[in-house]
């Protein structure tokens, strides 16, 4: 931390103004708290407070049995629960064997890929919004509500969707909601397109975006950032390629990566991502029309999971890696969960990211990172 | 507006009122009647404002209070009026108070030296654009009080942001409007309007000094706290900046000066560089129509009145779609673009209009 008072070339004692943004301020996507030191409009110094939506996930798990705490996975991250769901029970089947039907995987996929889309897009509109642009968060939800109805109407949820068990998934798609899905697949190209249109290259917002925030390849890697983040400042890394899981090694698709680290980069990377999701959840779609077979693997009995060992489930989250790592004692309750998300992560680079720019960066640094508190905390 | 004088004239004398008087009371109905135009303007325009932007971005906008949501800024002001003041404990208490007033009151002042026609023109002036520059200055200085009243490092933050940007935009903005003082070569609005008259449509000023047009519109943009300048106000970053402390009446006096603010200064863009509030159109209503010499004034006057109106509505329906396309500047880049941009711009203009203006070749 620096010193709070300093003295200036005629002697007058010079003090940094403290400023708590946090809590309650529009821009900190949920409750985190900086404490901020600045000069003027210049950052001295940031020091994130986290905690605020601490919930005990990890120690919730260990006085629930495995099916008692499936539904709780999706509060991990609340934007994105199909990835918490896949994590979680990915990590039970690898403990304690199950199969999933090839089906069952296919379904899982594409739910995930729409769902990174909705993360995106949500990320998309509230990063302009803390840029100070109104509009693009209405376009983006006005899509993001298309994939939500869809969600709504297989799994009940718009959000919580609690939808997958050990060993497939609670019901079939019907022909019905593939239609909605591919109708929706065939419109987004052209929304992405509109948006880009808006923003790409929009003066002012290269202004805000460009060379700003850079994150070099050494430190994200030092600081652990995985997911979009880490692709932006040039590392091939996507665990969907590197340790395929589900189906994704049968899967066409493409790893966006870009090389500049900033703010610029990370929104470009974000929207490439968007159009392979698009891809990929295509291809499924495609799988899913034309092959029949079982959504779950019948043979599971969920409250009779008592699995012995350890296991861990690597899924590449909108927001980074994701891993949940089950350790198990054979009992029906899990001994330990222990979840590790990207956000959480993404918190810890603020202060090196932030120093000595300008307050109005704060927000457009710390939006660019998509921090998510909920995953932070957990 | 003689139309008018003459039978208030014949009324006072018939009656017997004293001239002091008469002449004192046609001031005040006049100002009140002005002063009630431009709240009802505001209203009007914030809800336009709003359905406009709901368009913009697919939605439907204030559509509950009335029909079709119309009454919707009515229902708002009336909120605000029953809200309970709050002063911050720390506050400055009389500067606090101060601060809404200092902001609005510039804003009603200007208004009134704005020609709605030919006739209906409160206080002419010989040096309105000086003045009107002068004026719309100060509320500058309340954003700055009411930041440093207020107690809040937000509010202080967006009190040296407002100052910032006043710096930044004040002289390019100066400088487009000085183009139109050398082409007119008066700085009375009523002067600057009737120039701009003598070859119709191509006379207009927006033609000659398209530059410095562009400039005072951007500069305005400024400083009427509009996206993409909306430093002070910053809603993602100091959470509205120096109205954080406001409630209820206060506030609304803050939010009423932004709009008027917006208003007026549309209004004079259209004066100084569209003609303001003569018709682009050759031939007019009240030469067809009107008959008799009290129903042509008539006439003419809400002929003029709708086309300065229909001139700053245009502009304000740029003001708004900027606002709906753009994200927020940067304070620094901010203040960048406009030394290095737009004053430059600003004094070549003014070099091509003076240049124009000598060598005769402004033949319109």
């Amino acid at each position: 931390m620096l010193a709070a008072k300093t003295k200036d070339w005629f002697g007058m004692t010079k003090e940094l103004l403290k400023i708590n943004i946090g809590l309650q301020h529009p821009s900190t996507h949920g409750v985190l708290r900086l404490i901020t030191e600045l000069d003027g409009e210049t950052v001295k110094s940031v020091e994130p407070v986290i905690g605020y939506l601490h919930r005990g996930m990890e120690k919730l798990a260990e006085s629930r049995t495995y099916l008692q705490y499936l539904p709780m996975v999706d509060r991990v991250d609340y934007l994105s629960g199909f990835f918490c769901q896949e994590a979680f029970c990915s990590a039970v089947e690898k403990l304690s064997d199950i199969e999933v039907p090839e089906r069952a995987k296919y379904i899982r996929c594409l739910l995930m890929e729409l769902n990174r889309i909705t993360s995106h897009l949500l990320w998309l509109g509230t990063y302009l919004m803390d840029l100070g642009a109104s509009s693009p968060i209405f376009y983006a939800f006005r899509e993001r509500e298309m994939i939500l109805r869809i969600f709504e109407n297989l799994t009940g949820q718009r959000m919580m969707y609690n939808f997958h068990v050990f060993g497939g998934v609670k019901r079939d798609l019907s022909a019905e909601i593939l239609d909605e899905i591919e109708k929706f697949l065939e419109i987004f190209p052209e929304k992405i397109k509109e948006y880009e249109s808006i923003l790409t290259d929009n003066p002012i917002f290269l202004s805000r975006t460009k060379g700003l925030g850079i994150l070099t390849k050494n430190v994200a890697l030092n600081y652990s950032i995985t997911g979009a983040n880490l692709r932006a400042s040039g590392l091939n890394t996507d665990f969907r390629k590197q340790k395929p899981y589900l189906v994704y090694d049968k899967l066409d698709f493409e790893v966006s990566t870009e090389t500049a680290g900033d703010c610029y980069a990370r929104y470009l990377v974000r929207i490439a991502e968007m159009k392979q999701s698009q891809r990929i959840a295509a291809q499924c779609v495609d799988y899913l029309k034309n092959n029949s077979g079982e959504f779950k693997n019948s043979s599971v009995n969920p409250l009779a999971i008592k699995p012995q060992g350890e296991a861990s489930s690597f899924v590449e989250a909108p927001r980074g890696l994701m891993i949940c790592t089950v350790t198990a004692d054979g009992s029906e309750k899990p001994y330990r969960v222990k979840w590790r998300t990207g956000s959480f992560y993404s918190v810890q680079i603020l202060p090196e990211l932030l120093k000595d720019r300008n307050f109005a960066d704060i927000m457009a640094i710390f939006g660019s990172l998509d921090v998510i508190l909920s995953e932070v905390d957990r | 507006m003689e139309f008018v004088i003459q039978p208030y004239v014949e009324f006072m004398i018939e009656h017997k009122i004293p001239y002091v008087l008469a002449f004192s009371m046609w001031y005040v109905l006049e100002f009140l009647l002005i002063s009630v135009f431009l709240l009802i303007a505001v209203l009007i325009f914030i809800l336009a404002e709003r359905k406009l932007l709901a368009l913009f971005t697919v939605r439907k906008g204030p559509n509950r209070v009335g029909l079709g949501g119309c009454l919707q800024t009515v229902a708002d002001a009336i909120k605000l009026l029953f809200k309970e003041d709050l002063v911050p404990e720390k506050a400055d208490r009389f500067l606090f108070g101060l601060a809404p007033i200092v902001v609005f009151a510039p804003v009603m002042f200007v208004w009134t030296l704005l020609p709605f026609s030919m006739s209906i023109l409160p206080v002419k002036s010989d040096v309105g654009v000086l003045f009107f520059m002068a004026v719309m200055l100060i509320p500058v200085m309340g954003i700055l009080i009411a930041g440093f009243a207020s107690r809040n490092k937000y509010s202080l933050l967006a009190s040296f942001r407002a100052v910032v940007q006043l710096i930044s935009y004040e002289i390019p903005m100066m400088f487009a409007s000085l183009a139109v003082v050398v082409l007119s070569g008066s700085m009375s609005f009523i002067d600057i309007v009737t120039e701009q008259y003598k070859y119709g449509l191509l006379s207009w000023y927006v033609f000659p000094s398209f530059l410095g047009f562009l400039v005072f519109f951007i500069a305005s943009l400024a400083s009427m706290n509009r996206t993409p300048f909306d430093l002070h106000e910053a809603e993602s970053e100091l959470i509205s900046g120096h109205t954080v402390e406001y409630s209820g009446m206060k506030f609304a006096m803050f939010y009423m000066a932004e709009y008027a603010a917006a208003f007026i200064i549309c209004a004079f863009a259209s004066i100084m560089f569209l003609g303001g509030y003569m018709s682009p159109l050759p031939i007019s209503l009240a030469d067809l129509f009107a008959k008799s010499e009290l129903l042509y004034g008539i006439v003419l006057t809400c002929e003029q009145i709708f086309w300065l109106v229909l001139k700053t509505c245009l502009l304000l329906f740029v003001v708004i779609w900027i606002r709906a396309t753009l994200p927020r500047m940067r304070t620094d880049k901010f203040a960048e673009f406009s030394w290095k941009y737009l004053l430059p711009i600003s004094v070549v203009n003014l070099l091509i209009v003076c240049i124009i203006k000598l060598g005769g070749l402004y033949v319109f």
